[in-house]
């Protein structure tokens, strides 16, 4: 088997990235939510959401760039849904997130329930003249897609907001003590819901990579469960933008390894391998945690605290 | 002027019992709203959403099969929600009880077995459902990882393994390739409570379990340090109450029930086990919990009311023509806004003028 020839590995690095970018956006954005101290259960609903509104408005208006914005903007709704609830109303954090998601995958089969069967042009890859042909790492480092781009820019981005400015360590501050901050004059709430935003705006935009991009139709429920591996990714990068990355890339190598091996007809049930990127998340889950009870949570303290401030 | 929240000195009694009901007066203006914006008139969809099938005899019997998993599911999930336990599985837990269940059922399949086969497989079916739901117990308290996730891609895996017992092993060599087991044997099957219905002994069961988690919940020692880790983790851990042990007892409590609807489920009105034969049951479940308040006769009342937006949403979309994500919608609707109203409970909203407001700050 070829598996060292360079066409083929290069086929795989580019599947990789491709398969990491959604939950990269995805759990980037939940990242600075939850670092605000906000857990956002509801990042399936979102990204489905972003998926079909995502799809809708390329459909309508042939633009790769209306569909992400539509994206962006069906994440942005459904997290202020959560916010008003979380942190308008103290609703508990898990069982708001819990029912933006089961609305949302309602909501997302209503909107896309008309585009099923319907097609677009995915979103154009980068092509630079003499860069993009290099040989071996040309495609993969100047010939992806602009949501590729974003995703780390994003992840750079939220790395700088987060520990070089101020902003980003009163942000850090809500999430690790909200009293403090809020005895301090910070608004928590206000930060909260910027911060919930945000990570909404993240995930739709994630959701939406996915028919505008990965595949170029829209299917029911297509987020197959992305949202729930992001929050994973969270705890998994211990709450840094930087692990976040390399988390989302070793998810996508599993689900791609567990697709090419379903294409070699490897004699093991594809269900088993379906399962593989599931599997991986508990067991990462559960070998992360442990450690990390050796060192000290990572957590920010307030994670999923309600807060209601005293006036 | 601005609106803030204010917690009550004491609980309002009146707030608790008239928040589902705010709840679902809400839920359904909102209905009505969505039904006019897909063109539909919301009366004729509102009553054939919730009135039809309170109208003749099949559909009140439809209402309690569909209220039965979702009862007997949620009466387990709400003992972990009381301990603050994150179980939100409970759908795979369904799955691998309908697994292990029927696994009896395909392996005496044709064998002529006796009687003890179905109350074996009921017993294997709660005991998959605990086992698998001991996985995320065991990861939470040994290890410490959070079990909102671990259960959760237990779903995944639950489903995939579901998936290939039906399509590999388990497939009915006479079934025209479908991906279904054989039709159960008689004695495999879960007897019908009245001839010619589909009401079957699981709704009785579904009784029991109500009324023993009423009984646990307010007369045993265990049901107190449930809710009392769940509400007061601190003054819990002052009394002695372990944490951990209730992690694990609601865990294992939760996955039997929802295993025991598995297979009750499969092996009452579907009668074979095949992929997607759970609407989402273990899902809904967790709504029913929460608009039934965490109490088992509330979960009761919740449980048939979910069941009406099942069958209604059924019925609509063969009347109406409205898609069947529309009942998904609802329910996720009618969560927003149990979830708001049950907030009603703790606080009240109190109009603040900001002049005010910042010179209470300052006072």
């Amino acid at each position: 088997m070829p598996l060292l020839e360079p066409a083929f590995l290069q086929a795989i690095i580019l599947s990789v990235i491709a398969a990491s970018t959604p939950l990269l956006l995805a759990a980037a954005g939940e990242l600075v939510a939850e670092r605000a101290g906000v857990l956002n259960l509801g990042i399936e609903g979102m990204m489905i959401m972003g998926a079909a509104c995502g799809f809708a408005s390329a459909y309508f208006t042939g633009s790769v760039i209306a569909g992400a914005l539509g994206g962006i903007l069906a994440g942005m709704l459904m997290s202020a849904v959560f916010a008003a609830l979380t942190l308008g109303l103290a609703v508990n954090q898990v069982a708001a997130g819990l029912a933006l998601t089961i609305f949302g995958i309602g909501l997302s089969g209503l909107i896309g329930a008309g585009f099923v069967g319907e097609r677009i042009e995915t979103a154009p890859h980068l092509y630079l003249p003499l860069l993009t042909d290099l040989p071996f790492a040309g495609k993969i480092v100047f010939g992806q897609d602009g949501f590729v781009y974003a995703s780390i820019a994003l992840t750079i981005g939220i790395r700088w907001f987060l520990y070089g400015t101020r902003a980003g360590l009163i942000l850090r501050a809500v999430g690790d003590n909200h009293v403090s901050a809020h005895a301090l004059g910070y608004p928590v709430l206000r930060i909260r819901f910027a911060a919930v935003l945000f990570g909404g705006a993240c995930a739709g935009l994630g959701g939406a990579y996915l028919p505008l991009a990965y595949t170029p139709f829209f299917i029911p429920g297509m987020t197959a469960g992305r949202g729930w591996i992001a929050l994973a990714l969270v705890v998994f990068a211990s709450w840094r933008p930087g692990r976040v990355a390399i988390g989302a890339y070793l998810f996508g190598f599993v689900t791609i390894l567990q697709l090419h091996f379903q294409a070699l007809h490897v004699p093991i049930p594809s269900q088993f391998m379906s399962s593989l990127p599931y599997l991986a998340t508990v067991v990462v889950l559960i070998a992360i945690s442990r450690r990390r009870g050796l060192a000290g949570s990572a957590a920010p303290a307030s994670l999923g605290l309600v807060f209601v401030p005293d006036r | 002027m601005r609106l803030v929240l204010e917690r009550r000195a004491e609980r309002s009694t009146a707030a608790a019992v008239a928040s589902p009901l705010i709840a679902i007066a809400l839920t359904l203006t909102t209905m009505a709203i969505l039904f006019a914006a897909l063109g539909k008139n919301p009366v004729t969809a509102l009553s054939v959403y919730f009135v039809e099938p309170l109208t003749d005899s099949y559909s009140l019997v439809e209402l309690a099969v569909k209220a039965t998993p979702l009862v007997m599911i949620a009466v387990g999930l709400s003992l972990c929600y009381l301990a603050n336990v994150w179980n939100i599985g409970a759908e795979g837990q369904f799955l691998v009880g309908a697994v292990c269940g029927s696994w009896l059922a395909v392996l005496t399949q044709g064998a002529d077995a006796g009687a003890w086969v179905l109350p074996a497989m009921l017993m294997l079916g709660a005991v998959g459902g605990a086992l698998y739901a001991l996985l995320p117990a065991i990861a939470k308290v040994r290890f410490g990882a959070s079990e909102i996730l671990t259960s959760l891609m237990l779903v995944y895996v639950a489903d995939l393994l579901l998936d290939y017992l039906v399509r590999g092993p388990w497939r009915d060599p006479n079934g025209f390739n479908f991906p279904t087991t054989a039709e159960f044997d008689a004695v495999a099957t879960v007897p019908v409570l009245v001839d010619g219905t589909r009401l079957h002994l699981g709704a009785l069961i579904t009784l029991v379990a109500v009324a023993v988690a009423a009984v646990l919940l307010s007369h045993t020692i265990k049901g107190f340090e449930i809710k009392v880790v769940g509400a007061a983790p601190r003054a819990a851990r002052f009394a002695g109450f372990s944490a951990d042990k209730l992690v694990i007892l609601t865990f294992l409590i939760s996955g039997a029930l929802a295993g025991l609807a598995g297979i009750i489920e499969v092996a009452g009105p579907v009668c074979h086990l095949q992929p997607n034969f759970s609407p989402g049951y273990g899902f809904t479940a967790i709504i029913v919990a929460f608009l039934g308040r965490l109490n088992p006769v509330g979960i009761l009342i919740a449980g048939l009311f979910l069941a009406l937006t099942f069958i209604g949403g059924e019925q609509a979309q063969i009347s109406i023509k409205v898609p069947l994500d529309l009942t998904k919608v609802f329910q996720g609707i009618l969560l927003f806004y149990v979830l708001a109203c049950d907030s009603l409970i703790l606080y009240r909203i109190r109009a603040v003028s900001s002049r005010r407001g910042a010179a209470d700050a300052i006072a």
